[in-house]
């Protein structure tokens, strides 16, 4: 095994990314890959919240860097999946405990371990968006389809250019199918026509995604929810496969336009 | 929420069409680093150093920056006296 590092960011907070992690992790072990996470919002910690982890945490990242203890000591395993594992965040410290060269020596200590390292990456454009960042080979941009979540999110993808990492992917976060119909809210287009990067992802505005969250069961675990199913086809486009747009709302002219926005090699 | 009357007049004033024009001119700024005045002191900077060589236009002469994708190109279009306005 050799594994792939991918790092899901966005710039500004509260868009979910630490959501789109869990869900993404999951879905690429329910597609038969072996998973490890990496939460590096140090001081800030949610992925294991998120992932229904958070009873299980003995060792964290920061113990492992300053060799408080072993790297797989520090890997809690999820009894639901056995291919998923979780090397949460230290809550207790910030952000320069770790350092980008300390990421890019732990995964490359992981790689053999796993077939995706999924970083989860702290808001901002600094040291820990750094240390996210150093050891990706692919990074997922998550945005929603508002002003300001866009606009960061284009200068992160600059950042990520500018430090010749990526390829750089964008997820459309909570989009709400009838908003755009009534022109109240960007369409998945007018974004990645804004962002000029290829699309990997839309994922619907769900209720679905709080409730599962409360209960610590990811969404993408919940065949029903629509949310669900587009993380579930970002893990299946992850691993190579060819999947549809989902229908969100009947809309055909806008998966239309969206195909030759693909085929336009966008 | 865009009202009947605003959407009587179209769709042109839509709020997502709004957002997306705004955020097109705030993007093109946030990635040269170039803000409306610095293109400005730019453009009258290029002004005086071409009329140094030739005899221009400098009240038609524009600067834009073009986006293409993720590249942007700056654009000056810099038109130079014909010579017949020059004999007189």
């Amino acid at each position: 095994m050799n594994a792939k590092v991918l790092t899901i960011t966005s710039g500004k907070g509260g868009v979910g990314k630490t959501t789109t992690a869990a869900n993404l992790a999951i879905a690429l072990t329910s597609l038969g890959q072996k998973v490890v996470c990496i939460d590096t919002d140090i001081g800030l910690r949610n992925l294991d919240v998120v992932l229904g982890l958070e009873n299980r945490i003995v060792y964290d990242l920061v113990d492992v860097v300053e060799g408080r203890c072993r790297l797989t000591q520090a890997m809690i395993r999820d009894r639901r999946f056995e291919n998923l594992h979780l090397i949460p965040a230290a809550q207790t410290r910030d952000k320069t405990a770790l350092a980008p060269d300390d990421m890019v020596r732990l995964c490359n200590e992981l790689r053999p371990m796993a077939d995706w390292i999924v970083i989860d990456s702290p808001a901002g454009i600094e040291r820990g968006f750094r240390n996210a960042l150093a050891p990706s080979d692919e990074v997922l941009v998550v945005t929603n389809p508002e002003v300001s979540s866009l606009r960061d999110a284009d200068r992160i993808i600059g950042l990520v250019e500018a430090e010749e990492k990526g390829p750089v992917k964008l997820i459309i976060n909570r989009i709400n199918p009838a908003m755009v119909k009534r022109g109240d809210m960007l369409s998945a287009p007018d974004v990645v026509e804004l962002l000029s990067i290829p699309l990997i992802g839309i994922v619907p505005e769900d209720e679905a995604v709080l409730v599962s969250t409360n209960h610590g069961h990811p969404v993408v675990l919940n065949e029903k929810s629509k949310a669900g199913t587009a993380f579930l086809n970002i893990g299946r486009r992850l691993m190579g496969e060819e999947v549809p747009w989902m229908s969100l709302n009947g809309n055909d002219g806008l998966f239309k336009r969206l195909g030759q926005l693909f085929n336009g090699g966008s | 929420m865009a009202s009947v009357f605003e959407r009587i007049r179209g769709k042109s004033s839509s709020s997502a069409v709004q957002a997306k024009e705004r955020l097109h001119l705030v993007l093109v700024h946030d990635r040269t680093d170039l803000t409306p005045d610095d293109l400005k002191s730019l453009k009258d900077r290029l002004i005086e150093v071409i009329s140094d060589y030739v005899e221009i236009n400098a009240a038609d002469t524009e600067i834009q920056i073009q986006v293409e994708g993720r590249e942007q190109t700056l654009i000056a279009n810099i038109p130079l006296r014909s010579p017949r306005r020059k004999r007189r």
